[in-house]
């Protein structure tokens, strides 16, 4: 009789405290992520239409596939169903012209995943965001291809508007900026997809306020002291994209508050020089790869005062 | 009303106390035997005063020790000694134990002397009788409480902060307490005032207990020394520093005690048994133990003799409902998983928890770095870092890192998305160089 206090039949589990946990888990995390994205998907999908189907099917399967074919052969556990992979793939997709060839957007899932997560021992243990990888990976390999855009829907040649931005003369209005008419990657373009599912990831806590309030915010600064338009900053280029889904990916940012603010900032500076005073007119990726790297000095630096730590002497 | 006072950091786990948070304290009947253990305290363990075959008194010291941080046990029912024997605590330590056969007489022992006049006693006495008593922290950390009446002489006591917190879920055993018998919560804190010669005390409960701040509002109404301080309900927000800071505004430092900063910390219930130490002259052979969890047929709190065999206690509460996976002793966050129920209630059980499964997942997945354990951390430390020191063995760095400003309550573990063992790692550190600082003195 299990109802019963003196059954001797009771099977007792000991654990160490506590005993209770958080309901949110990784994978919880990681499909809310892919939740989040889904606006940006469909906006995709209606810019770029077939363009963006293909990228998106590629590059997922690509992720998905070679993390597979990694973890079989190192004997590992298969993680593929924990959704790192789908996050990563679309974010890949997200950040690929739409006429680029299909091969290159799979070698660039392949590079994400090999390069850019598992040689470093799988989630967790990237220093840098693995989808920047594998697109930091296919811009240095196809520059011809990473920067051949076309215009949403008919599919003319184009130029972004922030290349537009570079020469000095911009055409798209702040609607077409908003809702996503303009050239450029298949997922940064439109401003208001971006935005919901970043409210969204805000709103469940997956990623903290403090990166893109930063981020955007030098920004903004950094284009007022230049003379420029913050707006078109801001929604001209992969930037949004970047703040909200890229910058603030947990694995690769800081895990303090303050190093958090900084790494912002960072991003916002380098980001704003290389758009600047660089040869190219778009800087998302490496700003966040290069503050990627300066996360664990950041997070040495931002270290908070223990409670009851003594304070320095005065 | 103004903004409820609390502290930075701290997790919101759910509270789960409507199961028990309504219902009126039961005294559970004495049981036919019990098994007092000689270590239910922080400190050094009591030599039994009584052999096998001596008839003993209910409230008759069975158990002493001549260290200052010690605390004497009594016998909980009158009856004759069994065997003194070992017994396992409920931490899992063998410890020495007096098992007595209840003769059901009640016969109260001749030390049992009630002081019903509070004036007429002097803080010395005070503290000789919260000695005598065996009175520790019944909050669950079962520090000697003469020992924390007592501070040396350069330490100046301003403020007595009765915590009355209760953070940890499910238990309600502090709630029900100050709802029903404020008086001697009052009575409790004025006699620990007199004992510390302060004029100011604190008493601090959670927001999520408006009717116990009612009721200690109420009967504080005639003592201006004593505040009543509602807090935020947070969890740990019962952690003695955490306390400190929220109500004082100072920081303990991390290698020192609350009497550093001129504060002294007691537990409702350690209030209401100086009382009745004083006024009944009754030793501490009881306390209140919420039994409660899915697994437990009437969730409730009863009053239950040190001693009680866990499994009588789960019995009187009516049984199990299905077919228990674990049980706790102690709160879900802080509490310690039981092997079995063999083990016997003592000073520090506040708590009897059943669950019918497990309510966190036992394997853990890669850290994702979501920093959730730091901003959860009420020490401002960085959980995931420290655990990962620890784990390569590096604990000298970890120290360097704060390592011992961590108070355990276990928060960085809960809100773990990976459900990683992270205060499991950072204690292994803690008691590593906790014992090599042992090694090191002694």
């Amino acid at each position: 009789m299990p109802d019963s206090v003196n059954s001797t039949d009771i099977k007792l589990v000991m654990s160490p405290a506590p005993h209770v946990s958080d309901k949110d888990t990784v994978p919880k995390i990681m499909f809310g992520v892919v939740i989040a994205l889904i606006p940006t998907l469909i906006a995709s999908l209606y810019w770029f239409r077939f363009h963006a189907l293909r990228l998106v099917i590629i590059t997922v399967a690509a992720c998905i596939i070679t993390e597979w074919v990694f973890q079989k052969l190192r004997g590992k556990p298969i993680t593929i169903y924990d959704g790192s992979a789908i996050v990563t793939g679309l974010l890949l997709a997200f950040n690929l012209p739409p006429t680029l060839p299909g091969w290159m957007a799979a070698v660039g899932g392949i590079v994400a995943m090999t390069l850019g997560k598992h040689v470093f021992g799988g989630l967790g243990h990237n220093p840098f965001n693995p989808a920047l990888i594998g697109r930091a990976f296919l811009l240095a390999s196809f520059p011809a291809a990473m920067i051949r855009w076309t215009s949403p829907i008919d599919g003319t040649s184009t130029v972004t508007p922030l290349v537009q931005l570079h020469m000095g003369r911009i055409t798209a209005t702040y609607w077409d900026l908003f809702v996503g008419n303009i050239g450029g990657c298949i997922g940064e373009t439109s401003a208001l997809a971006i935005l919901l599912g970043g409210l969204y990831l805000l709103y469940k806590r997956y990623i903290d306020w403090r990166i893109p309030v930063s981020y955007l915010g030098t920004v903004a600064v950094m284009a007022l002291a230049l003379g420029q338009d913050p707006i078109y900053h801001w929604l001209a280029g992969g930037l949004m994209l970047g703040a909200f889904f890229m910058a603030t990916d947990m694995v690769t940012t800081p895990i303090t508050r303050k190093g958090k603010w900084l790494f912002g900032i960072g991003a916002g500076i380098i980001l704003m020089v290389i758009r600047q005073w660089g040869s190219y007119p778009e800087g998302v990726t490496y700003s966040i790869l290069l503050m990627n790297a300066f996360t664990p000095l950041l997070e040495r630096i931002t270290r908070p005062r223990p409670y009851g730590e003594v304070k320095a002497h005065a | 009303m103004s903004k409820a006072k609390t502290f930075r950091g701290g997790i919101h786990p759910a509270g789960n106390k409507e199961l028990t948070s309504t219902q009126a304290i039961v005294a559970m009947p004495a049981p036919a035997e019990v098994t007092v253990l000689l270590k239910q305290h922080a400190g050094a363990p009591c030599r039994p005063l009584v052999k096998k075959g001596d008839v003993v008194n209910k409230g008759q010291k069975i158990g002493d020790s001549d260290e200052f941080i010690s605390a004497p046990v009594h016998a909980p029912v009158s009856g004759v000694v069994k065997a003194v024997q070992p017994s396992r605590d409920p931490a899992g330590s063998i410890v020495q134990a007096v098992v007595i056969e209840n003769d059901g007489e009640e016969r109260l022992d001749p030390s049992v002397q009630p002081h019903p006049d509070l004036d007429q006693l002097d803080a010395e006495t005070i503290k000789k009788i919260v000695r005598e008593a065996g009175i520790v922290g019944l909050g669950g950390a079962t520090f000697p409480t003469h020992v924390k009446l007592s501070p040396p002489p350069d330490k100046k006591i301003e403020v007595l902060i009765i915590n009355g917190c209760e953070c940890e879920p499910y238990l309600t055993c502090d709630h029900r307490l100050m709802v029903e018998q404020p008086e001697r919560v009052v009575f409790g804190t004025r006699a620990l005032m007199k004992a510390l010669g302060v004029e100011k005390a604190y008493i601090g409960i959670e927001n999520n207990k408006p009717d116990a701040i009612a009721a200690l509002e109420k009967a504080t109404a005639d003592y201006p020394g004593i505040e009543v301080v509602p807090l935020q309900y947070k969890y740990p927000q019962g952690s003695e520093k955490q306390l400190i800071t929220a109500i004082t505004g100072k920081e303990v430092p991390f290698n020192g005690l609350p009497m550093d900063v001129g504060v002294v910390v007691n537990n409702v219930e350690t209030a209401a048994a100086v009382q009745a130490a004083i006024q009944d002259g009754m030793p501490l052979i009881e306390r209140i133990v919420t039994v409660s969890g899915e697994g437990v047929r009437h969730p409730q709190n009863l009053a239950v003799r040190i001693g009680t065999p866990i499994s009588e206690v789960i019995a009187a509460a009516g049984g199990f409902i299905g077919t228990p996976k674990q049980v706790i002793i102690g709160g879900p966050l802080t509490g310690v998983a039981q092997p079995d129920l063999s083990v016997p209630v003592t000073k520090c059980n506040t708590g009897i928890l059943v669950f019918n499964e497990l309510k966190r997942p036992s394997k853990p997945e890669p850290c994702i770095r979501c920093g959730r354990c730091v901003d959860a951390c009420p020490s401002f430390l960085l959980p995931v870092t420290l655990a990962h020191l620890s784990d390569i063995g590096q604990y000298d760095k970890a120290l360097e890192l704060g390592l011992l400003a961590c108070v355990e309550c276990g928060s960085c573990s809960y809100v773990c998305p990976a459900h990683r063992f992270l205060l499991q790692s950072i204690l292994v550190a803690k008691r590593e160089i906790e014992a090599q600082r042992y090694k090191k003195t002694s």
